[in-house]
């Protein structure tokens, strides 16, 4: 993957595959302690003991149009690279919690990227799921709850090209502020 | 800043129109978006299709995600459908291909016969 971003989109979306219908995004970029790290944890049917103990061997996969599953050992790959790693805690009927490390300064670590194209994408396209998505840089932060947006809508979609414009200049803004 | 309230008053005008939600009738716009359609680039050519169908502001359009559609080396691959038209493949699709394809085939109704899946992929 280029980015960080891409690899949170993917994890993101098996949380999705798993019928959660609430996930929480968590990214910190800590320059100061040479970490920059996420967390996806949802509420979805997780993993059973012997699925978790395999996941990040690419041949474990839950889909059949291919034999092998990529999302999870590609994410492991990527920070292992950088001198980081990922830790899986998961219990079937309850959810997954899937935390990813990487080390700053590595020269192989992959920028973060686009988050706010991964978390417009994810919003939109699953409205029946809700986000809670914070990303802090340093002492910053930046914090969406989708919840917010769906009482203040009443039941207009995501989808309407004028709301899904205004949430992802909304995310856009958050985004570049951070950054200020 | 963009401000919650802001929200509240697209709300309000959007809510005035008659039809609120897209209907099911509409053209749908699939994008593969498994990790292998992800790792192609599939993110940034869905991004543009949302983007464009939002600021023409064409309504019964739908974008939508799909996982794998089997054939990873062709992705990022794109599905169009429209209401009594065959289902056309685009594959390797880019951002700046994206717009061409709203522009002709969504807006005025001609596949872009170059980006169409072939008998030799
Ligand atoms: N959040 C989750 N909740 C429950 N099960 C999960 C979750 N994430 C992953 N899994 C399980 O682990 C398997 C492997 O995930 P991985 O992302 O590596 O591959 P995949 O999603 O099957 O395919 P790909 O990511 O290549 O499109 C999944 O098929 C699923 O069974
Ligand atoms: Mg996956």
């Amino acid at each position: 993957m280029k980015e960080i971003s891409l690899h949170i989109l993917d994890i993101m979306q098996n949380s999705v595959t798993a019928n959660a219908d609430l996930i929480e995004l968590i990214v910190i970029e800590d320059e100061e302690n040479d970490i920059l790290s996420f967390s996806v944890k949802d509420n979805g049917k997780g993993m059973s003991e012997e699925l978790l103990a395999s996941v990040t061997d690419p041949f474990t996969t839950g889909r059949t149009t291919r034999k092998v599953g990529l999302g999870i050992p590609l994410l492991k790959h990527a920070c292992e690279l950088t001198g980081g790693g990922i830790s899986i805690k998961s219990k079937l009927g309850e959810g997954t919690l899937i935390t990813a490390s990487f080390v700053y300064s590595n020269i192989d670590r992959q920028p973060l990227g686009n988050m706010s194209e991964t978390m417009h994408q994810l919003i939109t396209s699953f409205e029946d799921v809700d986000f809670i998505y914070s990303h802090k840089v340093g002492d910053k932060e930046f914090f969406v709850d989708t919840r917010e947006f769906k009482k203040i809508l009443g039941g207009v979609s995501f989808k309407e090209n004028s709301v899904s414009l205004w949430i992802l200049e909304y995310l856009k803004e958050g985004e570049a502020e951070l950054y200020n | 800043m963009k401000s919650l309230a802001e929200l509240e008053a697209i709300r309000q005008k959007v809510s005035h129109g008659v039809n609120m939600r897209k209907d099911d009738h509409a053209t749908r716009i699939v994008v593969g978006m498994a990790t292998c359609g992800i790792a192609a680039g599939a993110r940034p050519v869905m991004n543009a299709f949302v983007e464009e169908i939002a600021k023409r502001n064409l309504e019964h359009v739908s974008v939508v995600q799909t996982g794998c559609i089997g054939m990873c080396r062709l992705e990022p691959i794109v599905e169009v459908m429209v209401p009594g038209e065959e289902k056309v493949t685009y594959i390797k699709m880019t951002p700046e291909k994206a717009q061409k394809v709203v522009a002709e085939h969504i807006v005025n109704g001609r596949p872009v016969k170059e980006y169409i899946v072939g008998e030799n992929d």
